[in-house]
């Protein structure tokens, strides 16, 4: 372990160097477009400008936030959905030049005071769904675009050969540069550009450069991530933070944008400009004593990051293994955060932005690579975090050093681990099965726990492989689904069902088949099954705190609108519960950590100068919720049938499955289906799964039924105008668009409910039409 | 660069001080030219009972490995120094710090701390503070490393 208290300079990763020759690579670039802009100053959070770039035309403008834009958007992801509906249409896709990349901050991105106060929302329109994706990151880049002077800045059109794009809030200039020569994958671009474009040769100058990059997987794939920089003056290194979800790297490399680099000439600890700097720095002080106080007894976080779950969702057979198949496994113990602790550096601080005391931004340094490319050099992996050690669990790899391989790659090449990671277990199921074999994977042997094989079938991606498996397999779990089918390579029902996708978009690494809240959790999201908008598991199957579909439907609303909130304002939700206050078991609402909204409200209040309440924070998420549903409707989806979600995330899709845990399942068709004892013992098991299946789908539809209603939207999932109204909307265009698919919906009869409701049960309300009352 | 082995750190003798916190006026002077004291002081002298305790940096050092943008160093003399130009008011030193002794005053984002500058010392009129030095491996603190509190 390294000891404390080394002198920054002294730190050493023992990681490889290089040489890159930046004043030839630097000779090669063309400027194809230099804008100069005044730099200006940020005031109470907002920079009020935010930055438009065309890279068909090459057009660089300013475009004014106003006090509307405000008052309907808050900012962050808010302010991405307006600049999205003002730029795209119906019949956008994610590689329709109109489409954009959209990259904001938010009002209270950039504090230092606060925990966790860095992260950037990121949009587009994702090529797994075709609907907006959201997916929000740490790093420098999206505090350093706003003390550059820009809320957000959005990415128009393609650009015909590789450029980069540099916000240099030194000189005050946005320029458009082809880059020819520069590396492509994130690790070693990152590193380029950050040297390339600090003023001086020192980590401090280093430190105030931040690059967005992916790499050469998210080119062939629909995974595609963005890495956002932060430069690390201990380590010196350019670490990586991933906007993981949804193919924004895919989105970036199809523009043909090799990076996005931002520069700040200073900042400090009120660069945001506050309202009431000593507000926060009281709040903030306050929230580092309970870090420092009850951290190592709660969740660790400083110690091991996020990756301190996989014993606990183990422990709860909610450890996704075997592509979803199983809760826990025998060999988890090896991949346990001990085991990861072991191998992190211990050097603190570890946040991915100034003043996050969580540190839970862990890397592995000199890490020698085993395969590929990189083979044998010694590299920075950050994380993993707690979905890639999933990922290493649902691919049954049980080794570290090789979800540390998996990690790395990942990264460098530009792809979301998550993606990457179900969907390969998924792979691996039908290669069980003998759905794909060896022959129809292009050689590649996809047998669960086979690391080599992953690690290959990565490099090919990379390599832009031309392979039929290898070109469809890169698309996710939705193609291989239609692919496997069309080919008739085996059962459609098992095939539809075992893989862990909805909207297109692969789960992240929960097991939720017992709990139906947060199977409401992954399916009822605007952009797909990830877990941020609410993790329900523990309120919901362990501790039982909302039996009901009211009960459920209430945590559907207020969890999702809440989590919503730390977007709209760039800030990370962690330090929300993942550490608690020491008094937070006695409150009235312990799941909400009362204590700690108390904190969001004056935080707020502190930057902007407003005078908000916590019922003012649901609100502001309450829009922007809704309007982004709205805007998927207008895409031609968000409605019922999107919301659909494989059975794999529900019950048993195999038998073994169901034997697996039989005593659970048969207890369920006892207690909840109604299943005589007698009858039950002499049934097969596969009438008890049919039984069972149906049971769990209509208890699914019944949920949504009430979390429609409880949102304010039709039974088939469309917001109202009446709610939209409501909620301080005027726009014609999208209230009269609403209008009419309701109308049509009506027509088609799907303006009814989806559960069947037996006697003394009862769908949400019996009126028809009944938003038109509200 | 030879690393510093000593430090001076302030050592305060309770039965000499009449709580007349002229070494709080002096400290505010130094940190922020004000007479002052109080909280722009560095150094605080707080009535417990009939006598006074002192409260102030000990040089220990665990800040150190807080600092984000590496504002915090340890100086040649052993002293933990906060360099304002660098600092971006996180407050993380401030927060961890174990005793309180890394203050924040509301006229700057940045804090402040004891630099073991004397001035107190000289303005004691009863010579209730002096400035001893220490071994810095006999102090030194550093910021918890192990997984969870009982490993």
């Amino acid at each position: 372990m390294i000891e404390g208290q080394i002198p920054i300079e002294e730190y050493q990763t023992g990681n490889s160097t290089h040489e890159f020759n930046l004043k030839n690579l630097h000779s090669k670039h063309k400027i194809l477009k230099e804008y100069k802009y005044k730099i200006g100053s940020v005031d109470r959070g907002f920079a009020n400008r935010t930055l438009y770039i065309n890279l068909d035309s090459n057009e660089i403008k300013e475009k004014p936030v106003t006090e509307k834009m405000k008052k309907l958007f808050t900012g962050g992801r808010g302010f991405g959905l307006k600049l999205l509906w003002d730029s795209i249409n119906p019949s956008t896709r994610w590689d329709s030049k109109e489409n954009e990349l959209i990259i904001t901050t938010g009002p209270l991105c950039g504090v230092t005071q606060y925990p966790g106060s860095g992260k950037s929302l990121c949009l587009t329109i994702s090529p797994s769904t075709d609907i907006i994706c959201d997916s929000n990151v740490g790093g420098f880049f999206g505090p350093y675009l706003k003390f550059t002077g820009f809320d957000a800045i959005e990415i128009q059109g393609k650009a015909r050969e590789d450029v980069i794009i540099v916000i240099d809030g030194e000189k005050g200039t946005i320029s458009i540069e082809t880059a020819p020569n520069e590396e492509t994958n994130s690790h070693l671009l990152a590193e380029q550009l950050t040297y390339m474009y600090a003023s001086e040769d020192t980590d401090k100058s280093r430190q105030k450069i931040s690059v967005v990059s992916a790499g050469e997987a998210a080119e062939h794939s629909y995974w595609g991530c963005m890495n956002f920089s932060f430069y690390d003056i201990r380590r010196k290194v350019c670490r990586m933070k991933q906007a993981g979800r949804g193919g924004l790297g895919t989105v970036l490399r199809d523009k043909k944008v090799k990076a996005v680099v931002a520069k700040v000439e200073h900042f400090d600890g009120v660069s945001n400009h506050p309202a009431d700097p000593n507000k926060l720095a009281e709040i903030g002080t306050n929230l580092h004593r309970e870090i420092r106080d009850l951290d190592r007894d709660q969740c660790n976080m400083r110690a091991v990051g996020t990756a301190h779950l996989a014993e606990i969702m183990n422990e709860y057979d909610l450890l996704p293994t075997e592509n979803y198949r199983f809760g826990n496994f025998p060999k988890a113990s090896k991949i346990f955060s001990p085991e990861f602790f072991k191998l992190f550096s211990k050097i603190i601080p570890d946040g991915c932005w100034h003043g996050c005391t969580m540190a839970c931004a862990k890397t592995v340094d000199a890490f020698t690579v085993m395969t590929g490319p990189y083979k044998d050099d010694k590299v920075t992996v950050d994380g993993p975090e707690y979905e890639t050690v999933g990922c290493g669990a649902n691919m049954s790899l049980w080794d570290p050093l090789w979800i540390l391989e998996f990690n790395f790659y990942c990264d460098t090449y530009g792809i979301d681990t998550i993606s990457t990671g179900t969907a390969i277990a998924y792979y691996m199921e039908l290669y069980e099965y003998g759905i794909l074999n060896k022959e129809r994977c292009d050689g590649l042997e996809l047998c669960f726990g086979n690391a080599e094989a992953v690690l290959e079938f990565m490099h090919r991606m990379a390599q832009g492989d031309t392979g039929e498996f290898v070109t469809i397999a890169s698309k996710g779990i939705r193609r291989v689904k239609d692919w496997v089918k069309e080919k008739k390579w085996g059962d459609p029902f098992l095939i539809e069902e075992c893989g862990m996708e909805s909207k297109g978009l692969e789960y992240s690494e929960y097991v939720t088949k017992e709990s139906l809240a947060m199977q409401g959790g992954y399916g009822l999201t605007l952009k797909g099954p990830q877990h941020d908008e609410a993790w329900l598991i523990f309120m919901d199957m362990v501790n039982n705190q909302i039996p009901t579909f009211q009960d459920k439907a209430e945590a559907l609303h207020y969890f999702p609108m809440w989590r919503t909130w730390f977007g709209l304002n760039g800030l990370c939700k962690l330090p929300w519960n993942d550490v608690e206050p020491a008094d937070n078991a006695e409150t009235d609402e312990p799941a909400k950590v009362p204590g700690h909204v108390q904190n969001y409200v004056e935080y707020q209040n502190a930057v902007t100068g407003w005078n908000v309440d916590k019922e003012e924070l649901i609100l502001q998420s309450e829009r922007c919720y809704n309007w982004q549903r709205a805007m998927n409707v207008w895409l031609g989806r968000g409605t019922r049938k999107d919301d659909w979600i494989p059975y794999r995330s529900m019950g048993p899709v195999t038998k073994m499955e169901y034997l697996s845990r039989q005593e659970r399942y048969d207890k369920c068709l006892l207690e909840q289906v109604g299943i005589k004892k007698e009858k039950l013992e002499t049934m097969e098991t596969e009438e008890k799964m049919k039984i069972l299946y149906d049971y769990r789908q209509n208890q699914y539809q019944k949920l949504m039924d009430a979390v429609y209603h409880r949102r304010g939207w039709t039974p088939n999932g469309i917001p109202t105008p009446q709610k939209m109204k409501a909620l301080g909307f005027t726009d014609k265009k999208m209230l009269s668009m609403l209008q009419r698919k309701i109308d049509k919906d009506h027509k088609k009869g799907l303006n009814a409910w989806g559960g069947l409701y037996n006697s003394g049960e009862k769908p949400p309300t019996k009126k028809e039409k009944y938003w038109e009352a509200w | 660069m030879e690393k510093p082995k000593t430090v001076k750190v302030l050592k305060f003798h309770p039965s000499k001080c009449k709580g007349c916190k002229e070494c709080e006026k002096a400290c505010s002077q130094i940190h922020f030219k004000t007479k002052e004291g109080g909280e722009k002081s560095a150094i605080r002298i707080i009535k417990s009972g009939n006598s006074y305790q002192m409260h102030v940096c000990d040089q220990r050092g665990l800040c150190l490995d807080m600092c984000p943008v590496g504002a915090l160093t340890r100086k040649k003399n052993g002293v933990v120094w906060l360099d304002k130009n660098t600092c971006i008011g996180c407050q993380a030193c401030v927060g961890f710090c174990p005793i309180g002794a890394m203050r924040k005053a509301d006229v700057q984002i940045e804090p402040f701390k004891c630099i073991s500058c004397g001035a107190c010392v000289r303005a004691c009129p009863e010579n209730a503070l002096e400035l001893v030095e220490r071994n810095i491996e006999d102090i030194k603190e550093v910021v918890y490393h192990n997984q969870g509190r009982g490993h």
